[in-house]
């Protein structure tokens, strides 16, 4: 089937899509945006987190052909050109990233949330992250840079 | 030696937390991980493996996965142009099996083909013939020669005895005597990017494979004998890689990619999915073991005797590395006088185990800290003042014979936890958040103990054993764009670590350049060995050093900025001080080149009637010798100590005959952010005065003291024995 849908603010299409493909598969091969992560396609790790129609879903569970019209919103179309959306910048700052596999699902989590709540207690931030998997910071370095950020956005 | 760059001083220099080179790009979702590459034209590769822990092979077609359309190549071990064997420390594991499969997963065929749906269709359509076979997987059986023998040789793949003093005698005076056998279960290092790769058939008849691997000149050793070609037509260069943990250390994709891009003609990638990646690389060894501490009534101890057990499934893997640490670091952080460690490592049917983060060191750690704890019990002691009484320090000889030689700050490290401040107890208004079950709604606050626990742990960094432990760098310096530039090129591989960023800032402050770059990691430049043993800032790091030495040398007393187009290119092979192998009867020998220290504290509240566990805070002080990157240190310390609380709670491969239950994130869980408690961190810097910098590994010390200390906070709370991880709510109920 031929695909139509809105990524990152362009409307795109793919070809040949089989009727099996997860939004995921497409982005990542047929689109080239390989910058949402297949760490499970399970539903279980939120490292394929994306924007659908402004609310983040798991993208290895989103079946490419539900997305027919909608728009998407992938961690390639988070940053203004050079400068790195806040949550962005501060996951660098404050060490956030080690293998940054499940960078790009955290860092659009983290921006949902701020989007939502801009000064998150800790509390709403760990139940926000929940279902993010990192296995290499103990998750630490990424509640400071969600701190930070909020700090920042709300300054700016 | 160049006066004019000494007085130059980085800001952004050893001892500094500059951003990673790749920050940048693994924010943006732009950083290629070896699981994005992507080729015109390429094939996508896919696995078949077996069903059955142990099986004879008694026929293979692959006739109707041929004909199915878009699949352009099916090959099986008739095909494997070399040697079809591999392995790290023995070449004893088929690339493709042949009349016999030793362990469920392992691979019979592979498959390449124009979508990875026709790929694992083409899989279905293959026909196995197998006669199933009784599985050996008990590890003391396996030492006992009971049941098949997998492997030429019988399945005891090392014995390492370790003998010191005269624990018989030792043992008719001593005054309290602990005893205890402990468990410890499977643990997968979990990494969240998949095995994967892509291989690319070269026009002069080799290939050029893009990986996600943790050393690429012993993979690139390994696929060459496998291919049967010559060292130049098999290029390796490092894809991104999404955590490691030792998982990687194994061969996976690598030659099974490489045979299908070399048989198509066309590029070919492999990406595992999660439940592929639980039977393609190596686990945790599980372990039983056996213990006996004999003390005087003041607590000191007089002797420890262990029988350790490691199951290492299917094939050697490491497992005769893992033997040795578990062996030689089997009594702990302690000062023993007299000792008799025996620890076995063997072949099973169960999945293969090998490296994960903490190597051998983590199982024994569960146990000798359980003891620790038994024996202050025993006394009326203080956990914290039994450990202080026996700890070691400088001088104090190992088990081995091993005179430690650099600082062994056990004691302190015990004294700067227990000054740490307690967490306050719940109390006031109740956030479900914060107590065992959280949102769940279990309990809101009644039945609820809290209990207290330490640990402290010891790790070998480095290589051990007389093996020739060294890495490769070349360092340029040259004026690009009238300002001064250095370019490092290694073939270490990082892998989420942040040796890169290391590399820069020790290359700052060494030729005092702002601007290094760092290359591709690849194998046209010489061996860096392994990313593990906490090794690679120490030697691919010495290495970087010692090149830039050459380079300020070449220099001489002109400064960068003044080179003009002169490009000072040095390229070195650095070594640490050379180990010994241990004596295979006593023991005995200066192993190891240096040992870590990390020490934690475990506060946990337990819900006595789930049997639920919330770690509420997590501790830990650790000598890192020197804080190369502050941020970093405190990030491996962060998430080591979260994979030690994994093994102490949720985490296990749950094995049934042979067959593992679990291979999803569904079913093996690691902990989450509501998992993580909040940490103090106390990082020492005690040079080691053998060491570049008198730094010390920092990657694995947290994840061997994390676990012993979370267990001994929930029996502190519970009053249970709970001698095995992970603890299971049924442990704490009792039920
Ligand atoms: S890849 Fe989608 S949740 Fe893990
Ligand atoms: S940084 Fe590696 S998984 Fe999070």
């Amino acid at each position: 089937m031929r695909l139509n849908v809105t990524v990152n603010g362009e409307s795109k299409q793919a070809d040949d899509v089989w009727a099996g493909e997860s939004l995921l598969y497409v982005l990542r091969e047929r689109l080239g945006l390989p910058g949402s992560k297949n760490a499970c396609e399970q539903g279980e790790c939120g490292s394929c987190t994306v924007y659908l129609d402004d609310v983040p879903v798991c993208s290895c569970l989103v079946a490419a052909g539900q997305t027919e019209g909608r728009r998407v919103r992938t961690v390639e179309g988070l940053a203004d050109g050079d400068r790195l959306d806040p949550v962005q910048q501060s996951f660098v700052d404050n060490g956030a990233v080690q293998c940054g596999f499940c960078t790009p699902g955290l860092v659009v989590a983290a921006h949902d949330l701020l989007g939502r709540v801009p000064d998150p207690s800790d509390e709403e931030i760990r139940e926000a992250l929940a279902g993010n998997l990192c296995r290499c910071t103990g998750y630490e370095k990424i509640l400071d840079a969600v701190r930070s950020a909020a700090l920042a956005t709300e300054g700016s | 030696m160049s006066t004019s760059t000494e007085n130059r001083v980085s800001q952004a220099g050893v001892g500094t937390s500059p951003q990673r080179p790749d920050g940048s790009m693994k924010v943006r979702g732009e950083f290629a991980y070896s699981s994005d590459l992507w080729h015109e034209d390429m094939l996508w590769g896919a696995t078949l493996r077996s069903p059955h822990p142990y099986a004879r092979i008694t026929g293979i077609d692959i006739g109707a996965a041929l004909a199915l359309p878009g699949v352009y190549a099916v090959l099986t071990h008739a095909d494997v142009p070399g040697v079809n064997r591999y392995g790290l420390e023995h070449a004893d594991q088929p690339v493709l099996a042949e009349d016999v499969v030793r362990y469920q997963g392992e691979p019979v065929a592979v498959v390449a083909a124009d979508h990875p749906e026709t790929a694992r269709r083409a899989l279905e359509r293959i026909t196995v013939g197998y006669t199933v076979l009784e599985p050996v997987t008990d590890s003391e059986a396996a030492v006992a020669g009971e049941g098949a023998q997998l492997h030429p040789g019988g399945n005891v793949v090392r014995h390492v005895p370790i003998r010191k003093g005269d624990p018989a005698a030792a043992a008719e005076g001593a005054e309290v005597v602990v005893t205890g056998t402990y468990e410890v279960g499977m643990q997968d290092q979990a990494f969240l990017g998949p095995e994967s790769g892509l291989a690319v058939p070269a026009e002069d008849g080799g290939v050029d494979l893009y990986v996600a691997t943790q050393w690429l000149h012993v993979d690139q050793r390994q696929i060459v004998a496998a291919l049967g070609l010559p060292e130049d037509k098999v290029r390796l260069t490092l894809g991104g890689v999404g955590g490691a943990f030792g998982g990687r250390e194994d061969l996976s994709i690598q030659v099974h990619a490489c045979l299908l891009a070399l048989h198509t003609g066309k590029p070919v990638k492999m990406v595992y999915n999660r439940e592929e990646s639980f039977y393609g690389h190596v686990h945790r060894h599980p372990a039983v073991l056996h213990y006996e501490h004999g003390a005087d009534r003041d607590g000191r101890l007089r002797y420890v005797r262990a029988r350790i057990f490691l199951d290492g499934g299917a094939y050697a893997s490491s497992t005769g590395a893992v033997v040795a640490n578990a062996a030689t670091l089997g009594v702990g952080p302690y000062d023993v006088p007299h000792a008799a460690v025996d620890c076995w490592g063997v072949y099973t049917n169960n999945p293969p185990c090998g490296a994960m983060r903490g190597f051998g060191a983590v199982q024994a750690a569960f146990a000798y800290e359980s003891q620790m704890d038994k024996l202050a019990d025993a006394c009326g002691l203080d956990p914290v003042e039994v450990r202080t009484r026996n700890a070691m320090a400088e001088g104090t000889s190992m088990p081995t014979g091993q005179v430690v030689d650099s600082p062994a700050p056990v004691a302190e490290l015990l004294r700067r936890l227990r000054a740490m401040p307690l967490p306050t107890e719940p109390g006031g208004e109740l956030d479900l958040r914060r107590l065992p079950g959280g949102v769940s709604n279990t309990t809101h606050g009644e039945g609820v103990v809290r209990g207290v626990g330490y640990a402290v742990g010891i790790k070998n960094i480095c290589f051990s054993e007389a093996f020739d432990d060294y890495s490769t760098a070349r360092v340029r310096l040259q004026v690009v764009g009238g300002e001064p530039a250095a370019t490092v090129h290694t073939a270490a591989c990082e892998v989420g670590q942040g040796l890169v960023t290391v590399l820069q800032q020790i290359v700052r402050t060494e030729l005092g350049v702002e601007r290094v770059t760092i290359e591709p990691t690849d194998t046209t430049i010489g061996n860096a060995g392994s990313t593990s043993a906490s090794r690679q800032t120490y030697v691919t790091g010495g290495a970087v050093r010692a090149a830039c030495l050459k380079v300020r040398d070449a220099l001489g007393a002109l400064s960068p900025s003044d080179l003009g187009d002169k490009v000072l290119d040095e390229t070195v092979e650095w070594r640490h001080r050379p180990t010994e192998e241990l004596d295979p009867v006593t023991g005995q020998g200066n192993a190891h080149v240096q040992y870590g220290f990390a020490a934690h504290r475990a506060v946990v509240d337990v819900d006595t009637e789930l049997g639920l566990v919330k770690v509420v805070a997590l501790d830990c002080a650790q000598d890192v010798g020197k804080a190369m990157n502050p941020q970093a240190v405190l990030g491996q310390i962060q998430g080591g100590s979260a994979q030690g609380l994994g093994l102490a709670v949720m985490e296990e491969i749950q094995i049934a005959g042979g067959v593992i239950r679990n291979p999803s994130f569904t079913d093996y869980l690691i902990p989450t952010v509501l998992d993580m408690p909040p940490m103090n961190i106390d990082v020492l810097e005690l040079a080691d005065p053998h060491a570049p910098y008198g730094l010390r590994g920092v990657g694995e010390p947290p994840t061997i003291s994390s676990t012993p200390a979370v267990v001994a906070a929930i029996r502190a709370a519970t009053g249970r024995a709970l001698d095995r991880v992970p603890v299971r709510p049924e442990h704490i109920t009792g039920t």
